[in-house]
């Protein structure tokens, strides 16, 4: 009993049959997709059969320097399975990926939240605002560079 | 005849927002017509702060999250920290751990029903009867661990001091007088008309929306999804308890009073067999005080009595964690409270505020 963790490889095979190319790293248990790709691939992942991931456990992201990294964690309640999806986004002035609000309901106040903290938009969000500091702050403090 | 359309802040001092919450609500006479939630007045940056702690030390700040079930943050953080690092935790500290969680389960939903009852405008009496049992178990932790509040009391490997030896029979004390008090809850509280009539069918989340908006714990089984991760993931030793999951059916905010209620005696079932079963032996594995978990990164999520408590951890391979995140329940299950809330009277948003059971400083970190 219990959730299994699907294999990195096992899904990877999956979303290479359907979309050639955007999958940039296989990881034991989880990919990494390109951005541009990312939301054709949770949509994917929503809403193929066998996967059905249809919870969205937690949104959220890391600053690495050379690029910040988001991690989402999908759970399907009716084949008991989860999974880790990242997707990378770089520069410093403006990272973006694309959001999955439209998906999962339970991203909005998740991506505010690392909009505000880490900085980065999620373009598509329908009302991406600063959710724990206030407007006008500067600077988006959960990166690794704020001091 | 014309009207006008109102704004009004309400909050952050108000009586019914449990903590400092802000939310501008548009009404139309007593008519909801939108709402915005004000988030961050209880920001303190715990996520930040983290990164320039050790593993150890980060545990007080889980206490801070959710204060009034501090040992199931405690717990989890815990458990992610020993999934990162492969720690094997001895027997006896993981039935300590689960008596306690559930414990502070009974806590949390105690103090969620009886606030909820108090913003139905039943003011204290109910509030008075469930602290009265609020007061035995904390009592109960302080005999643990000295702590009425914000414990501290696991850690990495294990909890920090072993039982005491008068703490098992004043639990059994407290477990043969609760269903009696739990009766009386319920003589109290299920039949009354006032209760009834202002929570059914108001602040309806339904069972499609609850599971798309992440909801989780009895905000989402209230809804009628028939999940728990104590039942559907186990973690620690939960696959060795019987216990059932109690689930609503109209996600109003009637079920969610119920689901609370119900998991509460579901709780006292896992703490009983614990107490059976709970063996000797030592509380606490081997853990270097500074301790370095090998890189890379590992979420792992819990059931806490707000819902689904998740820690995501990522190790460069120091002492401090290079990201900390915590996926904190009460902050995701406020996504849908427009929805909840909208077409509705202004005297039902209390109550379906107070319904959701949020804690602000795990909501603002």
């Amino acid at each position: 009993m219990g959730l299994k963790a699907l294999a990195g490889p096992d899904v990877a095979n999956k979303i290479e049959k359907r979309f050639p190319g955007a999958i940039v790293e296989i990881q034991p248990a989880g990919i990494v997709v390109k951005s541009q790709s990312a939301a054709d691939v949770m949509r994917f992942l929503k809403e193929s059969p066998d996967l059905d991931f249809n919870y969205l456990n937690s949104v959220t992201a890391a600053d690495y320097f050379d690029y910040f990294e988001v991690v989402y964690h999908l759970t399907s309640m009716s084949r008991k399975h989860t999974f880790c999806v990242k997707t990378r986004a770089f520069g410093r002035e403006n990272p973006t990926v694309p959001s999955v609000t439209h998906l999962w309901q339970g991203a909005d106040l998740q991506e505010r939240e690392v909009y505000d903290l880490m900085g980065i938009r999620f373009s598509g969000h329908p009302n991406l605002k600063r959710i724990a500091l206030w407007e006008g702050f500067k600077g988006h403090p959960l990166r690794r560079d704020y001091l | 005849m014309q009207t006008e359309l109102i704004t009004i802040n309400m909050g952050p001092h108000h009586p019914s927002t449990h903590g400092v919450f802000r939310m501008r609500v548009t009404l139309d006479g007593e008519i909801v017509r939108e709402v915005e939630p004000m988030f961050g007045y209880l920001h303190r940056g715990l996520e930040k702060l983290a990164e320039g702690r050790t593993y150890t030390q980060i545990i007080p700040f889980t206490d801070r999250l959710d204060y009034v079930s501090s040992m199931a943050q405690n717990f989890g953080y815990c458990l992610a920290v020993e999934k990162l690092a492969g720690i094997q935790v001895p027997e006896r500290a993981e039935y300590i751990r689960v008596i306690v969680c559930e414990m502070q389960r009974i806590v949390n939903h105690l103090i969620a029903v009886g606030f909820l009852i108090n913003d139905l405008g039943a003011l204290q009496t109910p509030l008075q009867y469930m602290w009265r049992e609020r007061e035995k178990l904390v009592d109960l932790f302080e005999m643990l661990c000295g702590q009425r509040f914000t414990y501290n009391y696991m850690r990495i490997g294990g909890v920090s001091q072993d039982l005491p030896p008068e703490f098992l029979p004043a639990l059994r004390k407290f477990l043969d007088d609760f269903p009696g008090y739990y009766a009386e809850f319920e003589e109290l509280l299920k039949g009354n008309e006032i209760i009834v009539s202002r929570t059914v069918g108001t602040g309806i989340l339904p069972r499609q929306q609850a599971i798309n908006a992440s909801a989780s714990g009895p905000v989402l089984r209230a809804s009628g999804v028939d999940w728990d991760l104590r039942r559907d993931d186990p973690y620690s030793i939960y696959d060795r308890f019987k216990f059932d999951v109690p689930v609503g059916t109209r996600g109003d905010n009637w079920d969610r009073y119920r689901v609370r209620m119900e998991e509460m005696m579901q709780s006292y079932r896992i703490i009983k067999q614990a107490i059976e079963e709970i063996p000797e032996g030592p509380i606490r594995a081997k853990v270097p005080n500074l301790l370095r978990p090998p890189k890379g990164d590992v979420y792992a999520h819990i059931e806490a009595p707000k819902g689904e408590l998740g820690f995501y951890l990522v190790s460069d391979g120091s002492i401090a964690p290079y990201r900390w995140h915590v996926r904190a329940p009460a902050f995701i299950n406020l996504t849908a409270l427009r929805d909840m809330v909208i077409g509705g009277k202004i005297a039902d948003l209390i109550v379906t505020f107070g319904s959701i059971d949020i804690c602000l400083a795990e909501v603002d970190r």
